[in-house]
C-alpha cells in the first residue's frame, strides 16, 4: 500500500477562503428588504425598571419598530438552561430574551430598535428613555451566599443556582488518618471568550409559509434549530438554521442567546429579513464568559508522597442567568476529573453553583477541565513544596500505570486507554529536566539582586525566545513547571448524557453520498469552525475507500442538508462525527463489495479490496474500481437482484464511552525581580490524542490552546467593579495573548489508541488549554520559590509579582 | 460601534484646514483617525463637523537640516521608524516609533495625531520632552508659534492647541556624537500603551555624564522630567553603581499625582519609574549590571 492519507499532514483545505477573504461569515448575508435590528442593554447590574418610553425612538427616521420586554412577553418563551445537572436542585431561574421589570446585568436586553440601516438604529437607542430604580449589585461568586447580598432571583434563595457533589471512596477518613495535608485557595478568573467573529444573525420569517430560517454564527445549528422551536414557538421541520463560516467558537457560541431569538421576534413581526450583529464592546459584556470559581482545596498523602485523597469546595459563578450549558461545566466537566492522570483513592467535589450581577457563563475552551486540572497540579505541586521533593517525583509516584482498555478512578469513570509515564518520559527528555534544574540552581546560587539590561517589556525587543537560554548573573528568575494531564471528551454514550441530565444526545451521524463521476458529499450533522474537519473527514474517507482525498467534499453547518448532529464542541467532533463517517465509508465498501462480486460474475467472498480497487482474489487483472462501482451503482443498469440503486450510506453513531487524551508539558519561565514581568521562555508538550489523521492539524490545535491558556495564566482576566461594571470592556484593557510574547511551541507527541472508538481518536481540541495555564503557574511559583511565594492571583501581572516579592521580606 | 452623524470635508491646505475650523464651532480634525475615531463610535466625541486633514501635503515628510530633524505632523509613527535618515540622526526616536501599538496603527497614526490627543499613556509625549523637542503650531491668518511638549501637553486628552489651530510639525535636535538616548516601555499588554515610560538623553564625555534629560510618562497625567535624577547624574561617572544611586528616589520626581488602575497601581507605577529609567540608563550607556 502507498503511504496512507490518514496519518498524512496535507494541508487544511479550509485555509484558501479564509486566509484570502472569501469565506461567506453571518454578517455577509445580505437578503433583499432586509432591516437592522440593535440591541439597547441595561447600563446598570441590578436594577427595576420603573419605565420605559419608547416613543422618541420610534418616530426616529428611518426607525421600523421598537420592542420591549412588554412585547416578547408571552410571545417568546425564556431561554432554556438545556443542561440541568441531577441530584442537585438546579434553579432553571426564568430568563427572558428582553427584561421585562428587572435587570441583572450591564448587558441585559431591555429595548430592541429596528430600522432601514443599522446607523439609525443605534441612534434611536439614544432615544429611548428607562427609568430604573438602581439596585444593589453582586459580584464576586465566593460571596453571592452569604448573608446579606443583594438576591438576584425570588426562586433562587442564598444566590444558589445549584449544588452538586460528587465522591469517589472515603474523603473523610482518608483526610483524618493523613500524615500531610496540604490546602489552597484557587481563584480561577473569570475570562471572556474571543472570536475573530462576534455573534451575529441574519433572520427571515417567511409569513405565507410559517418557516423562519436563521443564519446563524454557532457551533450546533442542530441544537440551534431544537431551542429555537421552544422559544419562538415555531415547529421544528420549519426552522432551518445554517451555520456559515463561524470565525472561531471556543464555547461561546453553543449557547442559544437571547440576542438571535429577539431577531428572530423582529422578523416574525415584521416579516421582513432582519440582521443583527453585535460590537465587540457588546460581545464582552453579553457573550457568555469561562471559568469564574474560587476553589477550597485539600489534598492528603503520605510522607512518602502517596497522594490519598483530594477535595474541594468550590463556588462557581454562573452569571445572572444560567445559559444553555452553563450548569454542566463546573460539575460533570469538572469535579469528575479531580482524579487526573493519578490514582487517588478517595475525592470529594462540592461544588455551588451561585448567581452574581454579571455576563452568564458557560463553556470556554476546556470547559470545567482546565480547572480541575489547574486544581490537581496546582495541589500536587504544593505537596512536593511540603514534602521538599522534586514535583516530577511526586507525580512519579502517583501515576496511573501505562494501560491499554480501560482503568477504573475512584470517581467512577472508567478510562480507556493511557501511558502517562510515557508522555511525561518524553517531555522531560526532550528539555533537559536535569539540566534546567541544574542551571536554576546555579543562577540561585549567584543571584546577586542586580538589574538588567532589559527594557520594552511590551514587545520582547530584548528577550531571547532561543531554546538555550542561559542564566544570567542578574535577578532574572527560572522558573520551571512540569503538567501530567488527563482530560475527558467524547462524551458519551447518549445514554450518560441523559444521566447527567444533559438536554440532548450526544451521537451523531454521517452520509457519505457517491455520484456517478466517482465524485464524494460528506455530510454530517457536527458544524466545525477552524478544527478543520473539512480536511480530516475527507481524509478518513479517502483513507477508507481509496478514492483520492481531493474527490471528498465535507458539507456541514446547515440543518436542511445535513443530517442530525449535536454539534462541535468539547473534543468531539473527530472522535464521533469521525466514527460515524468511518462507519458510514464502512457500509459503502459492503455494498460496493456486493456490487463487484456481481459485475465480476464471482461470489462476494471471493472479491478482495486494496486502495480503491475491488477484485476477484487471485485474478487481480479481474476488478472494478470504487469510481466503477459508483457510476454502476448510480445508473443502476445492472444490480444484482435485491440490491437498491445508488451509492449511499448513512450511519449514526454513539461512543460506548468517553475518550481520555493525556500528556505531560513542561514550561520555562523567567521572571524579572525588579519589575515582576515574567517572560516564557519555553513550552513544551507532549498531547496524546490516540491516533492522528492528520499531524499538522493537531499541532495546529496544540498551539492554539496552549497560547489560549497562556492568556489565562499571564494576560486575560475580567473584571467587575463593585457595581458590576465590567471594567475590562474592550481589548485596550482585556490583554490578549500576542505572537511577540510567545516563544515558538515545542510539540510532541505519543500514540495510545483509544480502545473506545473505531478510529482509535481521542480529540485534541482543548488539551492545550487544559495543560498550559497551570504549567506556566506552576512555573513562575517555582520561580519565586526563592522568596517563600506559594500563591498568586491570576492573570500574573507584573505588578502581582513584584509585590508579592516586596512583601516577602526577602532580599 | 457606530459613529453619530457628523459633517465630513477633506482640506488640502494647513490654511484651508484652519478655514474650515474657523467656520464651524466644535469641528475636530482627523488626521491618521486612530484617536478620533474610536471615540466617535463609542460616541463619546459628538463633533458635527470633521475636517480630515491627511490630505495636507505641506504636513508630510522628514527633513534633516543643520542639526534638527523637522517632522511633519501627518508623518506616520512607521514612517519615523524605517527612516534611515531618523535613524542615523536620532537613533531614539525611530525606537520609540517601533514600539508605538503594533504595525496597522503604525502604518495609519501619526505623530502629530498622537501628540494633539494626548493620551497620558502615550509614547511620543514622553520621548520629546526628553529630547527637547518643538512643536509649530498655526493658527488663522497663518499664525506661526512654537511651544515645548510640556507647555503643549497640559494634562491628560488636554492641550494647548485651540479651537482654530493644528500642529503641523515636530522639530527634535540631532543627537549628537557624544549623546545616546534610550526609551524603556513598560508597555500594557493589551494596549501597547506605556504604563510607565522612561526616556533618557544622555551626553558622555570619559565615560562621565556631562548631561542628561529623562522624562517620564505614562505613570503621570502629562510628562515628568525627572530633574534630580538628571542633577545626581551629572558629572558622575557612568557606572553601574552610579546609575542605581541616582534613580533610586526617581519616584520622587513625578509628583503628587500618579495614575493606577487595576492593571498597575500608582505605588507600583512610581517604583517603577525609577525601575524603567535605570533600565534606559543602563541600555542606553551601555553599563553593564554589576
Amino acid at each position: 500500500m502507498t503511504t496512507r492519507i490518514f496519518g498524512s499532514g496535507i494541508r487544511r483545505r479550509e485555509d484558501p477562503r479564509l486566509i484570502t477573504g472569501q469565506a461567506t461569515y453571518t454578517d455577509d448575508v445580505n437578503l433583499a428588504g432586509m432591516v437592522y435590528a440593535a440591541i439597547l442593554r441595561s447600563p446598570h447590574a441590578h436594577a427595576r425598571i420603573r419605565s420605559i418610553n419608547t416613543d422618541a425612538a420610534k418616530s426616529a427616521s428611518g426607525v421600523l419598530a421598537v420592542y420591549t420586554g412588554a412585547d416578547t412577553q408571552g410571545v417568546l418563551n425564556d431561554i432554556p438552561c438545556a443542561w440541568v445537572v441531577p441530584e442537585s436542585d438546579v434553579k432553571a431561574v426564568p430568563y427572558p430574551a428582553i427584561a421585562t421589570d428587572t435587570v441583572r446585568y450591564t448587558g441585559d436586553a431591555v429595548a430592541v430598535v429596528v430600522a432601514e440601516s443599522r446607523y439609525r438604529a443605534e441612534d434611536a437607542l439614544e432615544l429611548i428613555n428607562v427609568d430604573y430604580e438602581i439596585l444593589p449589585a453582586n459580584v464576586h461568586a465566593e460571596a453571592a451566599m452569604n448573608e446579606g447580598t443583594p438576591q438576584l432571583h425570588e426562586d433562587a434563595p442564598n444566590n444558589q443556582a445549584f449544588h452538586w457533589v460528587a465522591t469517589g471512596g472515603d474523603t473523610d477518613s482518608a483526610f483524618a488518618s493523613a500524615e500531610v495535608v496540604v490546602t489552597d485557595t484557587i481563584i480561577q478568573q473569570r475570562l471572556i471568550p474571543n472570536a475573530m467573529e462576534p455573534r451575529s444573525a441574519v433572520v427571515s420569517y417567511l409569513p405565507s409559509m410559517g418557516e423562519l430560517t436563521i443564519w446563524n454564527t454557532t457551533q450546533n445549528p442542530h441544537i440551534a434549530r431544537f431551542v429555537t422551536s421552544l422559544v419562538t414557538g415555531v415547529p421544528e421541520h420549519k426552522i432551518r438554521v445554517i451555520a456559515p463560516e463561524v470565525g472561531g467558537g471556543f464555547g461561546a457560541k453553543i449557547p442559544v442567546y437571547p440576542w438571535e431569538m429577539i431577531t428572530a421576534f423582529c422578523s416574525m413581526q415584521l416579516g421582513r429579513p432582519v440582521k443583527w450583529t453585535e460590537t465587540r464592546s457588546e460581545n464582552y459584556q453579553s457573550s457568555i464568559h469561562g471559568r469564574d470559581h474560587v476553589q477550597a482545596v485539600e489534598i492528603a498523602a503520605t510522607r512518602e508522597g502517596k497522594i490519598i485523597g483530594l477535595r474541594s469546595v468550590v463556588h462557581a459563578g454562573m452569571g445572572a442567568y444560567l445559559s444553555t450549558a452553563g450548569p454542566g461545566i463546573p460539575t460533570i466537566l469538572h469535579g469528575l476529573m479531580y482524579s487526573g492522570p493519578y490514582d487517588i483513592p478517595n475525592i470529594k467535589a462540592d461544588v455551588y453553583g451561585v448567581f452574581t450581577n454579571t455576563t452568564p457563563v458557560d463553556a470556554y475552551r476546556g470547559a470545567g477541565r482546565p480547572e480541575a486540572t489547574f486544581l490537581v497540579e496546582r495541589m500536587v505541586d504544593l505537596l512536593a513544596n511540603e514534602l521538599n521533593m522534586d514535583p516530577v517525583e511526586v507525580r512519579r509516584i502517583n501515576l496511573i500505570p501505562k494501560f491499554e482498555d480501560g482503568f477504573d478512578i475512584s470517581l467512577g469513570l472508567t478510562y480507556d486507554s493511557g501511558d502517562y509515564q510515557g508522555a511525561l518520559d518524553k517531555v522531560l527528555e526532550h528539555v533537559g529536566y536535569d539540566e534546567l534544574r541544574r542551571q536554576q540552581a546555579e543562577s540561585r546560587g549567584q543571584a546577586t539582586g542586580n538589574g538588567r539590561h532589559g527594557h520594552d517589556h511590551g514587545h520582547g525587543h530584548d528577550h531571547g525566545h532561543d531554546h538555550d537560554h542561559q542564566p544570567s548573573a542578574t535577578q532574572e528568575l527560572i522558573g520551571i513547571g512540569v503538567t501530567t494531564y488527563c482530560e475527558i471528551c467524547g462524551i458519551g454514550p447518549s445514554q450518560v448524557a441523559g444521566a447527567v441530565g444533559f438536554g440532548g444526545g450526544l451521537w451523531e451521524s454521517a452520509i457519505i453520498r457517491f455520484y456517478a463521476t466517482g465524485k464524494v458529499n460528506v455530510f454530517v450533522g457536527t458544524s466545525p469552525h477552524g478544527q478543520g474537519e473539512e480536511t480530516t473527514f475527507a481524509q478518513i474517507v479517502s483513507d477508507e475507500l481509496g478514492v483520492p482525498v481531493d474527490d471528498v467534499e465535507v458539507i456541514h453547518g446547515d440543518t436542511d442538508n445535513t443530517p442530525m448532529g449535536w454539534g462541535t464542541y468539547g473534543s468531539r467532533t473527530t472522535v464521533i462525527s469521525g466514527a460515524a463517517v468511518a462507519l458510514s465509508s464502512r457500509k459503502i465498501k459492503d455494498k460496493a463489495i456486493g456490487l463487484a462480486a456481481h459485475l465480476l460474475e464471482a461470489a462476494e467472498e471471493d472479491i478482495e479490496y486494496e486502495d480503491g480497487k475491488f477484485f476477484v482474489r487471485g485474478s487481480p487483472d479481474r476488478s472494478q474500481t470504487i469510481q466503477d462501482i459508483a457510476l454502476m451503482a448510480n445508473v443502476a443498469w445492472n444490480m444484482p437482484e435485491g440490491m437498491e440503486p445508488g451509492l449511499e450510506a448513512s450511519s449514526f453513531y454513539d461512543t460506548p464511552n468517553f475518550t481520555f487524551p493525556f500528556g505531560a508539558h513542561v514550561a520555562v519561565v523567567t521572571v524579572d525581580a525588579d519589575n515582576g514581568h515574567i517572560v516564557l521562555q519555553r513550552y513544551a508538550a507532549v498531547d496524546d490524542c490516540g491516533n492522528q489523521i492528520n499531524p499538522m492539524i493537531v499541532e495546529g490545535q496544540v498551539h492554539g490552546g496552549i497560547v489560549q491558556g497562556a492568556g489565562q495564566a499571564l494576560w486575560e482576566g475580567a473584571v467587575y467593579d463593585e457595581d458590576g461594571q465590567l471594567l475590562t470592556g474592550s481589548m485596550l484593557d482585556y490583554a490578549l495573548p500576542k505572537a511577540h510574547l510567545l516563544p515558538e511551541i515545542e510539540t510532541l507527541s505519543t500514540v495510545t489508541p483509544s480502545p473506545h472508538n473505531p478510529l482509535g481518536v481521542k480529540g485534541i481540541g482543548e488539551t492545550g488549554t487544559i495543560a498550559s495555564t497551570i504549567t506556566i503557574y506552576n512555573a513562575v511559583i517555582d520561580a519565586l520559590k526563592p522568596f517563600g511565594i506559594t500563591r498568586l492571583e491570576m492573570p500574573l501581572t507584573p505588578e502581582k509579582v513584584w509585590q508579592a516579592i516586596q512583601q516577602s521580606g526577602k532580599p | 460601534m457606530f459613529a453619530p452623524e457628523f459633517e465630513y470635508h477633506r482640506a488640502n491646505t494647513v490654511a484651508e484646514a484652519i478655514d474650515l475650523l474657523s467656520a464651524n464651532p466644535g469641528a475636530k480634525v482627523m488626521a491618521g483617525g486612530h484617536s478620533l475615531i474610536p471615540l466617535l463610535k463609542l460616541r463619546l466625541a459628538r463633533p458635527t463637523v470633521v475636517v480630515d486633514i491627511s490630505g495636507v501635503a505641506e504636513m508630510k515628510g522628514i527633513n534633516v537640516n543643520d542639526g534638527n530633524i523637522r517632522i511633519g505632523a501627518l508623518t506616520t509613527h512607521w514612517e519615523i521608524e524605517s527612516s534611515s535618515q531618523v535613524a542615523q540622526a536620532n537613533s531614539l526616536l525611530a525606537e520609540a516609533a517601533g514600539g508605538i501599538g503594533d504595525t496597522q496603527v503604525r502604518n495609519r497614526g501619526t505623530i502629530g495625531g498622537n501628540l494633539s490627543h494626548a493620551d497620558p499613556a502615550s509614547d511620543w509625549g514622553t520621548v520629546l520632552t526628553a529630547l527637547n523637542a518643538t512643536l509649530e503650531v498655526r493658527g488663522p491668518g497663518g499664525a506661526t508659534r512654537t511651544v515645548s511638549p510640556t507647555d503643549f501637553i497640559v494634562g491628560p486628552l488636554t492641550t494647548t492647541l485651540g479651537e482654530t489651530e493644528i500642529l503641523t510639525s515636530i522639530n527634535v535636535p540631532v543627537l549628537a556624537d557624544n549623546q545616546v538616548g534610550e526609551y524603556a516601555k513598560m508597555a500594557h499588554p493589551a494596549s501597547g500603551y506605556a504604563v510607565v515610560g522612561a526616556a533618557v538623553v544622555v551626553t558622555v564625555d570619559h565615560h562621565t555624564c556631562t548631561g542628561a534629560s529623562i522624562a517620564v510618562g505614562g505613570a503621570v497625567p502629562v510628562p515628568v522630567r525627572l530633574t534630580s535624577v538628571e542633577d545626581a547624574l551629572t558629572g558622575k561617572e557612568l557606572t553601574h553603581e552610579n546609575i542605581a544611586a541616582a534613580t533610586a528616589q526617581a519616584g520622587s520626581d513625578l509628583g503628587g499625582e500618579i495614575l493606577g488602575d487595576f492593571f498597575a497601581s500608582a505605588e507600583y507605577r512610581r517604583a517603577m519609574a525609577g525601575v524603567e529609567t535605570r533600565h534606559a540608563l543602563f541600555h542606553a550607556t551601555g553599563v553593564a549590571h554589576h
